[in-house]
């Protein structure tokens, strides 16, 4: 690939630190779209850029293009608080987000791009009763899964985070909790990037600026789409495209059981280090992580009204920042530096759906709601599969459709509480 | 932060409020199919565009009813009664 950095090293670097850091090349190709593809990918996010990069990596399907309305890791893939975890309760979704989280583990040397993961663990906050007696459980059910967690002491918390107020007065008191160790954190913008640059590598176009706006159906099936930058034809197409899922199934004529909601986040001013795991009260909704540049990352829970609006509203934003205040009192001098929203698309079980839809041909990933971040490896490995062979992965079989008309929901919202 | 107009109580801030999801769905017949049923349950138009929703005024009077809302902008542009066919003037 001319005109493309062909490998980062030691020696890269070195050598760039001796020449004025003057022969950096980009990342990826920029390319015009060609009219004929094996396999197109609506969506330039984590998971459609995953998603091409293991077609071509996995299955040898190298004649793809990702198109992407905005630019590469705008939408959601630039928006989240960048946690990644795989505390799941049922076996279905802990083998799917685990295998997640292991591709993440080894994913800066497989595409040779630091996607800077930081395994700083994850603490759930017990507030009462109730909490500690669901918390065992959900912990319990993970170790039955494989999946290491450890229930912890309210002194134990208290040396993970010492910030945080565990004092017996406290607004929201911490009776105790558990901890994922092998969760924490990844540079968001580097997996997108990473993805990109390895996925260009092995021959993907990945075209920026290039809106969908109908689909070309040919008896019965997907022949290509028309878009804003012309018509490209394929005969297999897959949707990553979270919170704009159910306009791409309107335009492909079928519905999806699938919610858009605004969650937003927002971090404060870079202090010094005086986090280093992330903090989760799902009883309040609260998670708090430190970046690594030292901004203090707070996320919060959905506006529960439908939107497209990438913004978060205020209501929530008071309750996000009163509730971390009250874990963290010392965080309250903080001036806020930014704030953002993203639309992420909510279905009834908070289980993805990866697979076919009603159209021969096309194909979708959706439904990760409030947590696709963590799911970029497996969502874009199991999409992969499905487009190149035609069958689901086995990871993704559960994760059907047709599993809304069936009943066989896999309930995570209800289960395992997580933030939705 | 979204001031709503209650029908009862006038306009009041957002988190006054709960929505209730997608207005005027129809319940289907009891001997439905699995695919009718599971359409009626959990498929949506989730439109980008004007939604017609439902929401109570859960820390005010209790009162349910309906809101033709952009999910884009999220102006509201019809406030009307839970039992009404929405209003004309509301593009589809």
């Amino acid at each position: 690939m001319s005109g493309m950095q062909k490998n980062y090293s030691a020696w890269a670097l070195v050598r760039g630190a001796l020449s004025g850091h003057r022969h950096w090349l980009p990342a990826w190709r920029e390319v015009k779209p060609k009219s004929t593809y094996d396999v197109l990918i609506i969506g330039g996010g984590g998971h459609g850029l995953a998603t091409a990069y293991y077609l071509a990596k996995n299955h040898g399907v190298r004649n793809v293009a990702v198109l992407e309305k905005g630019w590469i890791g705008g939408g959601n893939t630039g928006r989240n608080t960048t946690i990644v975890r795989s505390n799941y309760l049922y076996p279905e979704s802990a083998r799917l987000y685990d295998h997640s989280l292991q591709l993440y583990e080894g994913l800066s040397q497989d595409l040779n791009f630091n996607i800077m993961l930081s395994q700083r663990g994850l603490v759930l906050l017990a507030h009462s009763r109730h909490d500690l007696d669901s918390m065992a459980r959900w912990a319990n059910a993970m170790r039955m899964n494989g999946i290491g967690a450890e229930l912890l002491t309210v002194n134990e918390i208290a040396r993970l985070a010492p910030a945080l107020d565990v004092s017996s007065d406290a607004r929201l008191p911490v009776l105790g909790g558990f901890y994922q160790r092998r969760a924490g954190t990844a540079r968001h913008d580097a997996v997108a990037w990473g993805y990109a640059r390895a996925a260009s590598a092995l021959g993907v176009d990945i075209i920026q600026n290039c809106e969908v706006n109908e689909f070309l159906l040919e008896s019965g099936r997907v022949a290509g789409v028309k878009s804003t930058r012309g018509t490209i034809r394929a005969e297999r197409v897959g949707i990553a495209a979270a919170g704009h899922s159910s306009v791409l199934a309107k335009l492909a004529g079928f519905r999806l059981p699938v919610t858009s909601y605004a969650l937003q986040a927002m971090v404060s001013e870079p202090i010094k280090p005086v986090l280093d795991t992330v903090v989760l009260s799902p009883g309040t909704g609260a998670y708090v992580s430190q970046s690594d540049k030292g901004e203090i990352v707070m996320g919060a829970m959905l506006d529960l009204f439908p939107s497209y609006a990438q913004r978060g509203s205020f209501a929530v934003k008071q309750a996000i920042i009163a509730a971390t205040l009250e874990l963290f009192p010392s965080f309250s001098r903080l001036q806020l530096m930014r704030q953002w929203g993203g639309i992420v698309d909510v279905v009834h079980d908070s289980s993805p759906i990866i697979g076919p839809t009603p159209v021969k041909g096309l194909y979708i990933n959706c439904g990760w709601g409030t947590g696709g971040f963590k799911a970029i490896p497996v969502g874009g490995l199991t999409l992969a599969h499905v487009l190149a062979t035609g069958r689901s992965h086995e990871l993704a079989e559960p994760f059907q459709l047709e599993r809304f008309t069936s009943g066989r929901l896999i309930d995570e919202a209800a289960a395992s509480g997580i933030a939705h | 932060m979204m001031q709503i107009r209650c029908i009862r109580c006038g306009a009041r801030d957002e988190n006054e409020f709960v929505c209730g999801g997608t207005s005027h769905l129809t319940r289907p017949p009891l001997g439905a199919s699995d695919a009718l049923w599971g359409e009626y349950l959990y498929f949506r138009d989730n439109p980008k565009g004007i939604h017609l929703e439902r929401w109570r005024h859960v820390h005010g009077c209790g009162l349910w009813f309906n809101l033709a809302r952009s999910t884009v902008t999220h102006a509201i542009l019809a406030v009307y009664p839970i039992d009404a066919a929405p209003p004309r003037m509301v593009p589809r």
